[in-house]
């Protein structure tokens, strides 16, 4: 029996240990971030890495979602004829779901495996220790720019990854399946609110600052070399995919009391 | 300047430190040898904090670090300069960038001061007109030269050197010996100097400690170490192994 519960208590140490240290990361970041002068060279960098060079990705993404998503809705939408309905649904699921989970996943894959690369490789050729040593804090230096980037970044990012699935959305449906333009649009209008693309950015910048700090942990805790770095990789992409979508079930709830979805 | 009182580091299983007694006097160099893995890198990392002990003080300038935070750790890792063994170059800067890093964090903004003063450096490491090299294209013993010009550019009081000479030919080796010489005459500068070179300890040191099984084994002049009728010492000191390789 206590070895049972010595089994079971292990993992579950080590899954709340791993919880307090990406929790004393962030508490450390944001204190760093309002008491300390931002380094606004490193933050425009980290700007240009995780924004503009996600601009391709996140626009394919967006668009192929949302081409592929109106054709499914309106085949099955058609047959009790509300073929001009799938305006609305296509861009309020874009908004509300889609859109921010795709692209933070994106976004996992792309940048927060580029992050815990890099600090992962300094911190197993002794660089951090190298920023230390030169009285450098190292979240001042390396999470601190990466965190503000991402949070400025991530719920543009998302935004752009709307904007493009509609406009794919309405492409294919005047285009391919010949819907009545005006009335998809005027149903999309109709039934999209203000409330869709505020929860649209909530999502963006949660899980944003989700992604940030798993990766950046992974790589400051990188061990052992090159195989180090790569187990550090492919576990930081692998746990902010996984938070990104626990997380969001618990975002849609939550911000589905603060902003109901349909119209009312 | 530096003192070490019964400082002990396990890791993992293995005793790396057992109880090391070191004082370091303001101005003085002192080197410290020892056999290859035998602790001497950890050692010198325990002094500006990189590493906490398990047990045991240290005392910098007459502040104990252990129990330091990071930000506390700072302004004492402001006054030390450290060579890294492996140079721990960014590699995401050029070598300009890296040897002016440490005047940049402390507030120098002027390009042309910048410059100048990396000039000034290069010069010194005889390394000229090599600014724009990125760390992977330079060879192991240009990368200590950098991380060395990169350590003692802030003018530290103390240097922390880990085997400034190591890999270098004879010729620049012995310069960079009477770099840490002047440094010490001109500048006050302490300096602690791991090394495995006996002619460069003897060169450079006032003092000399032995590292062995974790404690300091010997602790002396550079003339005291040369008259010791030790067995290990003498072992050391002329390069022979006790047999096992035959
Ligand atoms: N980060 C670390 N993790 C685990 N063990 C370590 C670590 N750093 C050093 N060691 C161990 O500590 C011991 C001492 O290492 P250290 O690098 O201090 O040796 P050294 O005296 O500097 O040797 P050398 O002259 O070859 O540089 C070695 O046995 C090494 O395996
Ligand atoms: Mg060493």
């Amino acid at each position: 029996m206590v070895r049972f519960f010595n089994a079971l208590g292990t993992p579950v140490l080590a899954f709340f240990q791993y919880l307090g240290e990406l929790v004393l990361l962030a508490g450390d970041t944001f204190r760093s971030i309002l008491t300390h002068k931002l380094r606004w060279k490193l933050f425009l960098n980290q700007v240009v890495e995780i924004g503009l060079l996600s601009q391709l990705v996140v626009v394919i993404t967006g668009a192929f979602t949302g081409a592929v998503f109106a054709a499914q809705t309106f085949f099955q939408f058609n047959k009790i004829g509300m073929g001009s309905a799938t305006g609305a649904v296509v861009s309020v699921s874009i908004c509300r779901e889609l859109g921010p989970v795709l692209t933070a996943l994106m976004v996992a894959g792309r940048v927060g495996a580029a992050m815990s690369a890099e600090i992962g490789t300094m911190k197993v050729t002794e660089q951090i220790d190298a920023l230390r040593a030169l009285a450098v804090y190292p979240t001042d230096y390396l999470v601190v720019p990466r965190a503000l980037a991402m949070m400025v970044s991530m719920p543009l990012l998302v935004a752009e990854c709307i904007a493009v699935g509609i406009a794919a959305g309405y492409f294919i449906a005047i285009s391919l399946l010949e819907i009545n333009g005006t009335y998809y649009m005027a149903n999309m209008v109709r039934w999209t609110r203000n409330r869709d693309i505020i929860m649209a950015l909530s999502k963006a910048f949660c899980f944003g600052i989700l992604i940030v700090f798993i990766s950046c942990q992974k790589g400051l805790s990188a061990r052992e070399g090159a195989v180090g770095v790569g187990r550090a990789t492919t576990e930081a992409v692998v746990n902010s995919s996984l938070a990104v979508l626990i997380c969001n079930f618990f975002l849609t709830m939550l911000l589905n009391i603060i902003y109901p979805a349909g119209y009312q | 300047m530096i003192a070490v009182r019964s400082v002990a580091k396990k890791i993992g299983q293995q005793e790396i430190l057992r109880g090391v007694d070191l004082e370091v006097a303001t101005g003085e160099t002192l080197a410290i040898i020892g056999r290859s893995g035998g602790g001497k890198s950890v050692l010198l990392k325990h002094l500006v904090g990189l590493m906490t002990p398990d047990a045991g003080e240290i005392w910098i300038d007459g502040h104990n670090i252990i129990g330091m935070n990071e930000r506390q750790l700072g302004a004492i890792r402001k006054k030390i300069g450290i060579l890294f063994q492996s140079g721990a170059l960014f590699d995401s800067m050029t070598v300009e960038e890296n040897i002016a890093f440490p005047l940049r964090e402390a507030g120098e903004k002027d390009p042309k001061v910048l410059h100048t003063k990396v000039e000034e450096m290069l010069e010194v490491i005889e390394m000229e007109g090599q600014e724009d090299k990125m760390p992977e294209s330079l060879s192991g013993g240009m990368k200590k030269r950098v991380g060395l010009a990169r350590s003692i550019i802030r003018r530290p009081s103390c240097v922390l050197y880990d085997e400034p000479t190591s890999g270098l030919d004879p010729v620049v080796a012995d310069s960079i010996n009477r770099l840490i010489r002047r440094l010490q005459q001109r500048l006050g500068m302490t300096s602690v100097v791991v090394t495995h070179d006996m002619k460069s300890a003897f060169d450079v040191a006032n003092h000399i400690a032995y590292l062995h099984e974790g404690r300091i084994y010997f602790h002396g002049t550079p003339t005291q170490l040369q008259q010791a009728r030790d067995p290990i010492l003498q072992d050391f000191l002329l390069g022979r192994s006790d047999g096992r390789g035959d």
